[in-house]
């Protein structure tokens, strides 16, 4: 893949992000062109469902969206080992299969022992 | 000399391409409350226009003129970026789907990990807009919103891996052309878990019944953006929209086969030879389209545990147990 | 004009890179991390590996930086602490930055390739780089592999721990 490749390839990929980014912006300017603007104190106050504001902000993060965070990342590394098998499936042979094969087992270890130790429990609130 | 061409194709390409895609994504919008409320036994939008087919024009001007609120002690520049980067990522990950053969305005190699990774990137928008709202309900909306869609994408991924394993390659035209060398014409016979799971995980991703409690009015009023107004709340909502279409292209190409028909359905109605690539196409997206609205009208919501259950604990092994029956089974065939 | 594009994306790296160190609110910072991550992922592209850049952005922007941005919101840091050691100091930070650079170009400058035998260049143009990345994989180092799964078991074990602890 040389220079006219990756330009005629990936150089249109930039150019519809730029434009994206572009429509988004100008949509908020010509918004911005033409709307009123009168705020006052109690418009601009947090929306807690029409009761006034108790002042803090939050209680404590809860850590259990850290934990689905972690465990997202590790699957993630596994889906993409995933991918290159899958893609030269043909190419690779026999034994690649099985390594594969014990790739996902190793996983499925790691996954089971998580379901046991119920950290896929998000509990009742 | 050369470059500069290849823009100008581009910049003409894109701006069809997203002409046509921005009134589909506007015209869903009056779509989903026409048959939704056809499915309610009542009648929709009636009164802009004839049957109210210019409401969507009537709302984007509303939104338009309506006053920005941004509200007192928010972290301007994260509420205002917020909603542009949502948009930018819902409408960048059209720049690989491929409506025919050769329309497609980016044929790149790794088409399919594009998509996915684009769409990862749109979860950022949710994380921020709630975070910046300084809202106790705007916050907990917008983690649990992120919670449930980075939990999905493993279920997404992986229910693709079987796709590729059938395809041998991530180029999204080339995934359609493998399809019309079986007889069925599409992967969904073979793949039937993988679109399952699919599916599943695709209304999940974008935050649509039975799984948009972060969302919900009656749970936390609107969630993670409540605190947009006027033209920021419609960025949000076309945002929504764009990956519903994206969502459902996706799954067009890889599982229905794209632009293409059955080859067993042309050899047995030879006139359907005519059919033009995109219509078969757009039939297919507006099919998934519908079942997103079908659902949003007939099923219940999911509890939030209920929701996390079945994304970690139901689908990924439905979609591991897919990998490994389709590795065998191609490694005879 | 390939060129200029490229030149953008060098430079702005060295800006994001200082604005993301720069920057009081560590939201603002992981907001610069992630445009980071982006333009790193461009220069993969840059240096042909797309399946790299694709993995750069659904692992690292996707998911890495997720877990980032929770660590922040969990320890609800709002700024900053300002503490009195060394690294405060405009000769502290001078120090580790030198050395750093140090490490670095004393790390680059002793690559070495690896062996050819049957991926030539023809071959890897012939059935394109990921899926050359693929056979190589799993061709040549299937024990990396092994190790690849024993490394994502020991943080599913980990996190079980964090979080049985944490109930």
């Amino acid at each position: 893949m040389g220079q006219d490749a990756l330009t005629q390839r990936y150089l249109p990929v930039l150019i519809v992000i730029i434009i994206s980014f572009i429509i988004g912006f100008s949509m908020l300017l010509i918004s911005r062109l033409i709307r009123p603007k009168r705020p006052y104190t109690l418009k601009l106050t947090p929306y807690e469902c029409g009761i006034p504001s108790t002042e803090d902000t939050w209680e404590r993060f809860n850590v259990k969206f850290y934990i689905v965070a972690l465990v997202f990342v590790i699957f993630d590394v596994e889906i993409i080992f995933l991918y290159p098998w899958a893609l030269v499936y043909k190419k690779i042979g026999f034994y690649a299969l099985l390594e594969m094969y014990l790739f996902i087992f190793i996983l499925l270890i790691g996954y089971f022992y998580a379901i046991g130790k119920k950290v896929f429990n998000w509990s009742k609130e | 000399m050369d470059t500069l061409y290849i823009i100008a194709i581009t910049i003409i390409k894109t701006a069809v391409y997203f002409g046509i895609l921005m009134l589909h994504v506007a015209y869903a919008t009056y779509a989903e409350r026409k048959i939704i409320g056809h499915i309610q036994l009542r009648l929709g939008p009636m009164v802009v226009g004839p049957h109210g087919i210019l409401q969507p024009i009537a709302d984007v001007v509303k939104l338009l003129f309506k006053e920005d609120i941004v509200p007192a002690k928010v972290d301007k520049t994260i509420f205002k970026i917020a909603p542009i980067i949502s948009l930018t990522a819902a409408l960048s990950t059209f720049a690989v789907i491929p409506v025919n053969k050769n329309w497609v305005i980016a044929d790149i190699n790794v088409g399919l990990l594009y998509v996915i990774g684009i769409a990862g990137i749109g979860t950022y928008g949710i994380i921020f807009s709630g975070w910046a709202s300084n809202s106790k309900y705007a916050f907990l909306g917008g983690l649990r919103s992120a919670a449930q869609m980075v939990s999905y994408e493993v279920a997404l991924g992986l229910s693709l891996v079987g796709v590729i394993l059938m395809a041998e390659s991530f180029n999204l035209t080339e995934i359609v052309n493998k399809q019309t060398e079986y007889w069925y014409g599409m992967f969904l016979f073979p793949q039937i878990i993988a679109y399952f799971v699919f599916v599943v995980a695709m209304l999940a991703e974008t935050n649509r019944l039975p799984f948009d409690l972060p969302e919900a009015e009656t749970e936390l009023v609107a969630g993670y953006f409540v605190e947009y107004s006027g033209i920021r709340f419609s960025l949000f909502y076309l945002a929504e929209y764009l990956a519903m279409f994206s969502m459902s292209a996706l799954a067009t190409i890889c599982f229905w086969g794209g632009w293409t028909a059955p080859p067993i359905l042309i050899k047995a109605f030879p006139i359907l030879e005519f059919v033009p690539g995109f219509v078969w196409f757009l039939i297919k997206v507006y099919f998934h389209i519908f079942l997103f609205f079908w659902l949003r009208g007939t099923l219940p919501r999911y509890r939030y545990d209920q929701l996390m259950a079945i994304g970690w604990k139901v689908l990924i092994p439905l979609a591991l147990v897919n990998i490994v029956v389709t590795s065998i089974v191609k490694y005879y065939y | 004009m390939i060129y200029l594009i490229f030149a953008y994306f060098c430079a702005s790296m060295i800006g994001i890179t200082l604005m993301a160190l720069t920057r009081k609110n560590p939201v603002h910072s992981v907001l610069w991390l992630l445009l980071l991550f982006l333009h790193i992922a461009v220069l993969y592209l840059f240096l042909n590996a797309e399946f790299l850049a694709v993995v750069q952005v659904i692992v690292y922007a996707g998911a890495i930086l997720v877990m980032f941005l929770f660590t922040v919101f969990l320890l609800g840091a709002k700024e900053l602490p300002k503490g009195k050691r060394y690294t405060d100091l405009p000769e502290g930070k001078a120090l580790i930055g030198l050395s750093l650079t140090g490490v670095f170009i004393g790390a680059f400058s002793s690559i070495t390739t690896a062996w050819k035998g049957k991926y030539t260049i023809e071959y890897i143009e012939k059935i394109g780089n990921t899926k050359a990345l693929g056979v190589m994989l799993f061709n040549e180092y299937p024990l990396a592999v092994f190790l690849l799964g024993i490394i994502l078991l020991i943080p599913m074990i980990a996190v079980a721990v964090i979080a049985w602890r944490a109930k």
